[in-house]
């Protein structure tokens, strides 16, 4: 055994790792790991599945009542006003959910393994990001399949459209998710973040109302909340799709300084803020053991 | 033995020292491993065998002192020593909602095991440690044997140049601890892996090329266990006789030796006892029923060294039990 071609080989195989080509395939890896474990837990794929329907369904069919008493939203259906919203929660919920995991990691040890490993501690962020917006964009689009339900129709480049666009969001999200949980010591922390991040993150995303004829503080919260920026172009395109009229559109869209936004620019602004986010991340894990 | 081996120490340590705010579980300590060896490192709960283990690994920082692993500078280069080192946690870090072969994978993938070889080498190290039947079982489904013979696969899977093991049987029945043993000492042979392990079972230390004996964050001792068992002096000879009071004043007599008179007999430190009992047998005119000759274990000298017995402090009453079990189940195999 010990002058055997393999054994040589094996001490032979005893060279230094490359940290670039490891990082590389790290970050695969990471992301990899995600998806199987998601793929795994079915239970929670179809648990995300029903939250979102509670919303549409019972809060939807509610507040469509009253809204059309009140005069409603110019025309608009309030189930189908709130439906982007709906996918933007579930964006939302899985992204920080799946980014909390490294806090998960840590307490239950396998962060560990990675951060011992021959790798650049960018790996492990850009790999959970990665592995998170995944996870939040496929929850996200399986909501597509209840556009029927609400009498939204979608044509298949709508669907492209959305898919960029989930993606984004999701990957802005999970980002900030990332830089926070890299941060954090324990489990003991994700109630406050619950609380004082997500909540306020989904309450004041135009998910639920338009972000139009708000008082002055709120207005402006609004626009520094990440998700408004994947809500609003994700309604235009959905709603647009199923021959919603232009102006009314425009009325309900996201403004700023009067001026409706444009998709593109919210592309960029969600993007940018991923990165921003993402870059915190990566000083945060590079800084830590 | 190994062409790609770096020259010198396997592990090299100076005045390593180590603080948590007052808390210094680190104390100055120097030790060297040879490349090859395996490097026992011994003592009780709370020593500072983790603390030093996570240096020489990267993990934490040292508050003073040098390491250096493969030569290279734990400080100064960790990523290069992360690329040479395996580490098997005192804590399980195994994903347990993936298989035992996924985590391989994974572990292959962050040590980029060729793709041509990862495949290979995993049903290699499955094989070794007999899980090849389980490995597309979930880890969640292991037992704690079989979860810690599985660290130990992906420990070596990348083949490093030292494997650090921190406690690698604790808790473990004394069958499996034999058999992670027989692994460890299978894979110096056959790739000549340097092994820095730590345990606080005096049994396992003597499997060991060399042990350093650790309290308090000091090294109080360092060498190979029939080294360290030589600092107590001697082999112990234990006598009962038909007049045990009488034979000891007749051995303090003819010998010139200070008998110690307990309730397991009369015992004797004396330099060679291979000799030693066929004269006193011949010139003892006191008939004797029974004689042990025994070495002194482990656990004499850490008494001696440090006043007080390795598994005195916060050791939980299973392990105690396991270490009474152990010594009377040694005792009796010597008698
Ligand atoms: N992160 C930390 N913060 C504060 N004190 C620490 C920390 N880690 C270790 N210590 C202290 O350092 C000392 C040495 O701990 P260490 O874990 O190295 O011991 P050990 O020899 O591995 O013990 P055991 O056999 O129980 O694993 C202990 O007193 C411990 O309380
Ligand atoms: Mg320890």
């Amino acid at each position: 055994m010990e002058g055997s071609a393999e054994a040589i080989a094996i001490r032979l195989g005893r060279t230094a790792v490359d940290t670039r080509r490891a990082s590389i395939l790290a970050v695969y890896v990471i992301w990899k790991r995600d998806v199987i474990r998601y793929w795994r837990d079915r239970v929670r794929l179809v648990g995300a599945l029903a939250q979102p329907l509670l919303f549409l369904v019972i809060l939807g069919t509610g507040l469509a009542s009253a809204l059309r008493g009140a005069g409603g939203l110019g025309g608009l259906d309030y189930q189908q006003f709130m439906y982007p919203g709906i996918i933007g929660m579930a964006v939302l919920f899985t992204s920080v959910f799946s980014a909390m995991s490294i806090v998960w990691d840590r307490e239950f040890g396998f962060l560990r393994e990675v951060l011992v490993a021959p790798i650049d501690r960018s790996a492990v962020a850009i790999g959970k990001a990665l592995g998170g917006a995944t996870q939040a964009t496929v929850q996200g689009l399986v909501l597509l399949v209840l556009a029927p339900l609400v009498g939204v129709r979608l044509t298949p480049l709508a669907v492209l459209e959305l898919i960029g666009l989930i993606f984004c969001l999701s990957f802005a999200l999970t980002s900030v998710g990332v830089a926070v949980a890299a941060r954090m010591e324990s489990m003991m922390g994700f109630q406050f973040v619950v609380n004082f991040m997500v909540q306020p993150a989904f309450f004041l995303s135009g998910a639920m109302f338009p972000l139009t004829g708000l008082p002055g503080w709120m207005a402006v919260l609004t626009r520094l909340d990440p998700l408004a920026y994947g809500v609003d172009p994700i309604r235009r395109v959905a709603l647009g799709a199923g021959g919603l009229p232009g102006p009314l559109l425009d009325r309900l869209s996201l403004t700023i300084a009067g001026e409706p936004v444009a998709i593109w620019v919210e592309v960029v602004v969600l993007v940018a803020f991923g990165l921003a986010a993402l870059s915190a991340a990566i000083w945060s894990f590079r800084r830590r053991a | 033995m190994h062409e790609d081996q770096p020259p010198g120490w396997a592990v090299e340590t100076r005045g390593l020292v180590k603080t948590y705010g007052k808390v210094e579980a680190v104390r100055g300590i120097d030790l060297t491993v040879r490349p090859g060896e395996v490097f026992g490192f011994l003592g009780p709960n709370g020593a500072g065998k983790s603390t030093t283990i996570s240096i020489l690994c990267t993990l934490i920082e040292p508050t003073g002192g040098q390491a250096l692993v493969g030569g290279i500078d734990v400080v100064r280069d960790p990523g290069s020593v992360r690329a040479r080192i395996g580490l098997v946690f005192q804590d399980t870090t195994l994903d347990d909602q993936l298989t035992a072969r996924e985590n391989l994978e994974f572990h292959a993938f962050l040590y980029d095991v060729p793709r041509s070889e990862r495949r290979r080498r995993i049903d290699r190290v499955l094989e070794m440690v007999e899980l090849g039947e389980r490995a597309g079982s979930l880890v969640r489904t292991f037992s704690g044997g079989m979860k810690r013979r599985l660290e130990i696969a992906r420990g070596i899977l990348h083949s490093p140049y030292v494997l650090f093991l921190d406690e690698p049987t604790l808790g473990l029945d004394p069958q499996t601890r034999n058999r992670i043993w027989e692994y460890l000492h299978d894979l110096r042979r056959r790739e000549g892996i340097t092994i820095f392990m730590t345990t606080h079972y005096m049994d396992e230390a003597e499997l060991c090329d060399r042990i350093a004996i650790i309290d308090h964050g000091r090294i109080v001792a360092l060498g190979s266990p029939g080294e360290l068992k030589g600092m107590v002096g001697g082999d112990v000879v234990t006598l009962r006789t038909r007049d045990d009071r009488g034979a000891a004043e007749e051995i303090g007599r003819r010998f010139g030796l200070e008998p110690l008179l307990d309730s397991g007999g009369l015992r004797l430190e004396v330099e060679d006892g291979a000799s030693f009992v066929p004269r006193l047998l011949r010139e003892l005119s006191v008939s004797v029923d029974t004689v042990t000759l025994s070495r002194p274990s482990l656990d004499d000298v850490f008494l001696k060294l440090t006043g007080h017995a390795i598994r005195d402090e916060e050791v939980g009453a299973r392990d105690r039990m396991r270490a009474m079990a152990g010594r009377w189940r040694g005792a009796r195999g010597r008698g």
